[in-house]
């Protein structure tokens, strides 16, 4: 049954514009439905296709998009800028130090008066989890969270989808293991609702102080043995080990954590063949992912996307911004 | 002045009467009490037909934010949010700005509610200097001005050696010590119940342990010094255990619960709603569950409503950055009636922990009961009325309240401070 699903997927239903959104704003996965997540890939791939004749689009022509990026970010911001140039939106790049909003009321304040000037469309990436949702609080402009806090990423969400719809042609029933700071980690909270509401069987594993209480109810199973679970995997989802928080005495050491975490050599013999691998970087190279496999390309054991992932978010973004930015 | 209050149904949990009958008040002290009370007796009459008349609520658990944080609240605008919900005695926390650790400010918040408060105030001061955990506040010479507890409520006494200072330093004056129970080196920065919750939001969450180990620590000292403790805002199933558990033994300790804390669990969280965001967070159902047994098994001495007025831009922030805390003073009673619909306590056991309780923590003789010769502190309600809560219509300054739109019945009718009609609906 969900093969067939998964069939008539790739039967090419042609997006059209106005599809129905309910939501004014892209805040996180949690809130999409099957149905939009699976819209969104659909029109990501067109637009995957025409990026490699290297058409440019016209879905944001007369758009005004402000990019809010209040934490540094190179990737995701880069990648949400060629989208917006590629569909011809006028941008605005705006990275107000988060530490100069020590004040909240000014962050309220700074929304009402970017509001004032009638965006279409705000990219935020903040610090702090639920700021996406509090400024789409107070803007009309529709909201598109690019990561706050340890809430939600969507777009690397829906990147990391499209990613394994297209290399392994399925999402429902594959077994993927996203690996790391669970606790801290918005990539895998977007992942957990987006896999598990395509049909995925989602284990999540790190160690135990970094697997937050609740897990289970999301519908994922919870692990602190890295090993047994990749001879089973069909993707292996590594997540950045953020170095400032090992005083947080969540691990004892780095070296500790990739004995025990890390994708090293001696656990490739434990990888089936075509097993994709992917980080939603920046890659600790050494610490979650042995340099090599993270670099391999080779055919006979598993497939690194992660520079995919980087390339397919593009086009994801510009399925999302085009929706969002012409939804009624 | 004599004031008759006619035709009422008087409960009065202290002397265990409950019935209708007059009760005439003189001089700001009960009078009378008696089937008939002729009106001539009387200059002023009111009529209680249909309602209830009982002694005036006391909250051991309210900040006035007088001084320093007078945009939130004041000690008038808060006293008469306390009138409008029925209470007739407040006491007041130490963490105004500057902090009640010296007896210069237990006497300007003394000196203040006398010319502008509405009803009693009473005044806890710190434990220790500045709130800072550090060293002993001037608890013998605010003593003296007129505390009735101390407590660094807030935050938790994080030294042990300095809690157990202030406990033995307190009870030499005769003072209850009332705990913020919060173990901070567990607890971090989070206003958040440890759970699904908070994992969905991303929020670091605090677990019940960070409360459990600081009201066993605090019992372990009160067993030690002889201290009279008091844990308040008490949220956790461990918490309960623990408390009875020394009751049982002879230890004086006592505890209240909040409203929100038995009328809410960290679900209200969701969408990063700060009007539910408070320290002890809000709990899982199986806490609320097993808090709401405790009122059933009579193992809970009070309700208290941590009252915590902020301004509306202390709440529209980001999660982390938001203030703590809820008004409750106007929704605490409506919020405990709940209690009596759902059958786990009596109206006269409800009474009880709202007023005769907090008057026996706070050893006050003459309130907390409508004995002759108590003091005329009053409350007159409808039980039955349904009320919606409108944060627009509040007294107090602030509009911080996650119950904005409930549906609740009971309605304050008449507050009566030492025999003189406060409030009036």
């Amino acid at each position: 049954m969900i093969l067939k699903k998964d069939k008539s997927l790739k039967q090419k239903t042609p997006p059209q514009r106005g599809f129905f959104l309910p939501q004014k704003d892209l805040l996180g996965l949690k809130t999409l439905t099957r149905e939009q997540i699976l819209h969104i890939l659909d029109r990501a791939k067109v637009f995957k296709e025409s990026l490699k004749t290297g058409k440019k689009g016209d879905d944001l022509k007369g758009k005004r998009v402000i990019n809010l990026f209040f934490e540094p970010s190179t990737r995701t911001r880069t990648s949400f800028e060629i989208a917006e140039k590629n569909l011809s939106a006028e941008i605005l790049n705006i990275a107000p130090s988060a530490s100069s909003l020590t004040k909240g009321e000014s962050l309220k304040d700074m929304i009402e008066n970017l509001g004032a000037m009638h965006p279409d469309l705000l990219v935020v990436r903040h610090a702090a989890s639920g700021a996406s949702p509090l400024i789409a609080s107070y803007t009309q402009a529709s909201v598109i969270n690019g990561g706050d806090g340890s809430h939600e990423h969507p777009t690397q969400g829906l990147v990391d989808l499209f990613t394994v719809q297209e290399n392994l042609g399925r999402i429902a029933g594959v077994n993927l293991l996203i690996v790391g700071d669970i606790a801290y980690s918005r990539v895998a909270r977007s992942n957990i609702y987006g896999f598990t509401k395509m049909g995925a069987k989602v284990t999540v594993i790190g160690p135990a102080t970094l697997l937050p209480p609740g897990l289970e109810k999301l519908g994922v199973k919870v692990s602190t043995q890295f090993h047994k679970h990749i001879p089973g995997a069909d993707v292996i989802m590594l997540l950045r080990i953020q170095k400032e928080r090992q005083q947080t005495l969540n691990f004892p050491s780095l070296a500790e954590y990739t004995r025990f975490f890390g994708l090293t050599r001696d656990l490739l013999p434990l990888i089936k063949k075509g097993t994709l691998i992917m980080h939603p970087g920046p890659i600790n190279r050494g610490v979650e992912i042995d340099p090599e496999i993270a670099d391999s390309k080779s055919a006979d054991g598993p497939q690194t996307v992660i520079l995919e992932q980087v390339a397919n978010g593009v086009a994801v973004r510009m399925a999302v911004l085009s929706l969002w930015g012409n939804k009624k | 002045m004599k004031l008759l209050i006619q035709n009422g149904r008087l409960i009065d949990p202290a002397t265990k009467k409950d019935g209708v009958t007059d009760l005439l008040i003189s001089n700001g002290k009960i009078q009378k009490i008696g089937g008939k009370i002729r009106a001539q007796e009387a200059e002023q009459v009111i009529n209680a037909k249909g309602f209830v008349v009982s002694p005036g609520f006391i909250d051991l658990h309210t900040h006035l934010r007088e001084p320093g944080h007078e945009y939130k609240e004041t000690i008038r605008t808060g006293t008469e949010a306390a009138a409008a919900g029925g209470f007739t005695t407040v006491v007041c926390m130490a963490n105004t700005e500057p902090v009640n650790d010296n007896d210069v400010i237990t006497e300007y918040i003394l000196k203040k509610a006398k010319e502008e408060g509405r009803v009693n105030v009473l005044p806890v001061g710190a434990i220790s200097r500045g709130l800072k955990g550090e060293s002993l506040a001037d608890i013998g010479q605010m003593a003296v001005a007129g505390i009735v507890g101390v407590s660094d409520d807030g935050s938790a006494v994080m030294n042990s050696a300095l809690m157990r200072k202030g406990m033995q330093y307190a009870r030499g004056f005769g003072l209850l010590v009332i705990s913020h129970a919060e173990d901070e080196s567990l607890s971090g920065t989070s206003s958040i119940n440890e759970g699904l919750v908070a994992t969905e939001l991303g929020l670091p969450g605090s677990p019940d342990a960070a409360e459990e180990i600081m009201v066993a620590r605090d019992i372990a000292l009160a067993e030690l010094t002889g201290a009279r403790l008091h844990i308040t805002h008490m949220t956790t199933r461990g918490s309960l255990e623990l408390v009875t558990a020394a009751r049982k033994r002879g230890v004086a300790v006592t505890c209240d619960v909040a409203p929100h804390h038995f009328s809410l669990t960290d679900e209200a969280v969701r969408g990063y709603n700060t009007l539910a965001k408070m320290r002890p967070p809000l709990r899982s159902e199986q806490n609320v569950k097993a808090l709401k047994e405790g009122f059933q098994k009579n193992l809970i001495q009070a309700i208290a409503t941590d009252h915590a007025p902020h301004a509306s831009f202390e709440k529209e922030v980001e999660f982390h950055l938001a203030t703590n805390g809820l008004v409750g003073l106007e929704t605490a009673f409506s919020l405990s009636l709940k209690l009596v619909e759902e059958k786990l306590v009596s109206l006269p056991e409800l009474i009880h922990l709202l007023s005769t309780g907090p008057a026996g923590i706070l050893g006050l003789q003459k309130k907390g009961t409508l004995k002759v010769g108590a003091d005329a502190d009053i409350v007159i309600f409808d039980p039955k009325a349904s009320v919606t809560v409108d944060v627009n219509r509040f007294h107090s300054r602030s509009k911080n309240s996650p119950f904005h739109g409930w549906r609740l019945r009971g309605k304050i009718q008449k507050t009566i401070v030492a025999g003189k009609v406060v409030y009036e609906a």
